[in-house]
């Protein structure tokens, strides 16, 4: 019916040796370098089979160690909040969260009950994440690459900002920052769209979903075609942005006869960062602009024309009666 | 077991049987079960009624085997037509001591409210639940807190299908009597009680809300939703800005409100869907949940119960928590069982299915001497 050997989910080749340790032209860069590495068979199946050797450095080291104090200062606050028991703990975990201050406290220190330890634990979490992004500029410098990654990371930091620091300084109230917890960061998502008049009307928000869902597109398309085009040599891909072969041609081919135009082997890079990268930094735009410049996003959407009134009525009496849905006359 | 020539022709001609045989299998089940859809019908069939023009994907949805069968709970409903006084009649209230509510009522019609009222809230303890195992000549007193309790129920009764017919006669006549709540049971279900700060070891937003409680229906909502929106004439519900742009700091100034207040609204909203059975669009168009030209005519019926029970809790219900004993109190702040959507409609879009409950009683319907056609 079908070639089985064609419809793989996992890695088919996978190199298992002696480990590979990386460059050490100064004599003194494996002094960072920690962890034995080893082989796992089962990372192998999804990418490299190598686990290790980490290279840290101090801005890994300071970022590992106050995200972990964040991530213990939120955990030991929902534990004091159902009477530090396990159980109960265990139970309302999803539930449970550390909430940022109460609205009467606006840009103040409140107290540690009441916010204060919010406060703190958010410093915690501001350090690890700018560290964190140091560390992938200094990782890409060392390996003398471009900063792509880092800037793709800055983008999404940049919404992180937005979320927890720019627009409650804007909004004047640390209360506007999103609380630590599974369910109550939802809840926030939520009451934030429904506070503002509706988040969809919010045309960054458009932009943002424009790109999130352009990005899966985009990313599914050419997964797909280097996929397709692997038995010709197709997963080189390198090779073949400056020797275009065979797999090449094909994969072009395909998308030209398909829709008219084309990505070529290096362009396609370019459209996927891009997507990705405009995600949060659109979204970022949109969340700022909430509450500090347009507080009612569905009234902002009529002024500006697009949100379209509907004409005709509401209710039941024009659509069936009680009755008629409930299936039981009086 | 099986013959010999078999097994050398199954070891001369191995074939894999078993991708053909999963194939089939899928595709045999997917036959079954469709022949099964087909012929049988459909057992998660849903029926929607449209409440917005269209476009708006504004609709109702119901499953078929919920939204054709009635409530349970109307075929024990008792109910028998009044007497209509000749004139010249004796009352209750000259015959019985101590009847300070439906005083007005003959004799027969005194005693045959009595009986519904039996068979509605005490159908197993009868007339002892309220009057006591004593003589009927006894009846009279005030000794047990049920009877206490009954006459304040009978004066809301009797308040609620006079002053907010705009609410339980919306549609048509329905009204409420006591068994809209009861049901045959001596405490109403769906009450509630307050349970907030519902976390330790916090105070402001964090100590009501992130709990999985049956207040908060098991979400990470604020569990006071119903304390704060419900016994608080003055509490405001809406949270939007009637303009693009508006000034303020929120929890600074009043009038803007904080995305923890939203909460609480959507806490207190999502009460209402699952106490009547429906969701946000039988009363709004959710793209503008506030914008009062796309309410549908549900929307203000809503607003005028929430004022309601925030009246039966306030006049009504929390005066009496004094009387009760200490199990009818709340488990945790001792507070009187409150009222709220659910206690009446128990998840139905109206309780008892708009079963006409007060056409019989006009002895509930007006605090006034009962009128009889």
């Amino acid at each position: 019916m079908f070639n089985i050997e064609y419809q793989n989910i996992f890695t088919q080749v996978q190199v298992q040796g002696n480990p590979e340790w990386g460059m050490d032209d100064s004599g003194e860069m494996m002094a960072e370098r920690g962890g034995k590495p080893f082989f796992s068979t089962l990372a192998g199946w999804i990418g490299n089979a190598q686990i290790g050797p980490i290279y840290l450095g101090w801005t890994g080291m300071v970022s590992l160690a106050t995200g972990l104090i964040w991530f213990v200062m939120v955990g030991i606050n929902m534990l004091s909040q159902v009477g530090f028991s396990i159980p109960e703990f265990i139970r309302q975990l999803f539930w449970l969260a550390l909430e940022p201050p109460s609205p009467e406290y606006g840009l103040s220190m409140p107290p540690l009950d009441e916010g204060g330890w919010y406060i703190i634990a958010s410093f915690f979490l501001l350090v690890s994440v700018m560290t964190w992004l140091l560390r992938s500029y200094l990782l890409a410098a060392e390996h003398k690459m471009g900063k792509h990654v880092f800037w793709a990371f800055a983008s999404a930091v940049w919404l992180f900002l937005v979320l927890g620091l720019f627009r409650p300084v804007l909004m004047g109230s640390w209360s506007e920052a999103v609380p630590y917890g599974i369910f109550p960061h939802l809840d926030w998502t939520t009451a934030f769209s429904i506070r503002y008049g509706n988040l969809y009307y919010n045309p960054f928000h458009c932009l943002s979903i424009v790109f999130l869902y352009g990005s899966v597109l985009l990313f599914c398309m050419h997964g797909g075609t280097i996929l397709a085009v692997t038995r010709y040599g197709g997963d080189r891909e390198l090779e073949q942005i400056y020797d275009r072969g065979t797999a090449t041609e094909r994969a072009a081919l395909f998308w030209r006869w398909t829709m008219g135009f084309n990505a070529t082997m290096e362009g396609i890079h370019r459209w996927a960062w891009w997507f990705a990268v405009l995600t949060p930094i659109t979204g970022g735009i949109g969340i700022l602009l909430t509450g500090t410049v347009v507080d009612n996003w569905f009234i902002w959407a009529q002024e500006h024309n697009f949100a379209p009134m509907y004409d005709g009525a509401y209710g039941y009496e024009d659509y069936g009666s009680y009755e008629a849905f409930i299936g039981q006359e009086n | 077991m099986l013959p010999k020539w078999f097994n050398e022709w199954n070891k001369a001609n191995p074939t894999n049987v078993f991708g053909p045989a999963i194939a089939v299998g899928i595709v045999g089940s997917a036959v079954f079960v469709a022949a099964l859809v087909v012929t049988w019908g459909n057992p998660y069939q849903t029926e929607s009624m449209q409440t917005g023009p269209r476009g708006t994907g504004m609709s109702v949805p119901e499953y078929n085997v919920s939204r054709t069968a009635p409530d349970p709970t109307i075929e024990a409903y008792y109910t028998e037509e009044p007497y209509v006084p000749e004139g010249g009649e004796e009352l209750a209230k000259d015959i019985y001591e101590n009847v300070q509510v439906l005083g007005e009522l003959t004799d027969d019609n005194f005693n045959r409210v009595m009986l519904a009222i039996t068979q509605w809230v005490s159908p197993e303890e009868g007339c002892a639940y309220c009057h006591g195992d004593g003589d009927i000549s006894e009846y009279g007193s005030d000794d047990l807190y049920t009877k206490v309790v009954s006459r304040r129920m009978i004066q809301m009764t009797q308040n609620i299908n006079e002053n907010w017919s705009g609410h339980v006669n919306a549609v048509a006549e329905v009204g409420v009597n006591c068994y809209t709540c009861h049901r045959g049971q001596n405490v109403p279900s769906d009450i509630w009680f307050n349970v907030t700060p519902v976390n330790e070891n916090v105070g402001g937003w964090a100590a009501v809300q992130n709990r999985a409680t049956a207040m908060s229906a098991s979400t990470s909502l604020p569990s006071s939703a119903l304390e704060v929106y419900l016994t608080d004439y003055d509490s405001m519900v809406n949270v939007h800005d009637l303009e693009s742009r508006v000034a303020g700091v929120p929890g600074i100034d009043p009038d803007v409100a904080t995305i923890q207040k939203t909460e609480m609204t959507y806490s207190l909203m999502n009460y209402f869907s699952n106490s009547l059975g429906v969701n946000c669009v039988f009363c709004h168009n959710s793209r503008a949940f506030y914008d009062a030209g796309q309410y549908t005519p549900q929307w203000g019926i809503a607003q005028q119960g929430r004022q309601m029970v925030i009246e039966m809790n306030q006049e009504y219900l929390i005066p009496l928590k004094d009387t009760y004993p200490a199990e009818r109190l709340g488990p945790i702040y001792a507070d009187a069982p409150k009222a709220a959507c659910r206690t009446c409609h128990k998840g139905y879009q109206r309780p008892l299915q708009g079963m006409n409950v007060v056409a019989d009683w006009p002895e509930l319907a007006s605090t006034e001497a009962p009128v009889y056609e």
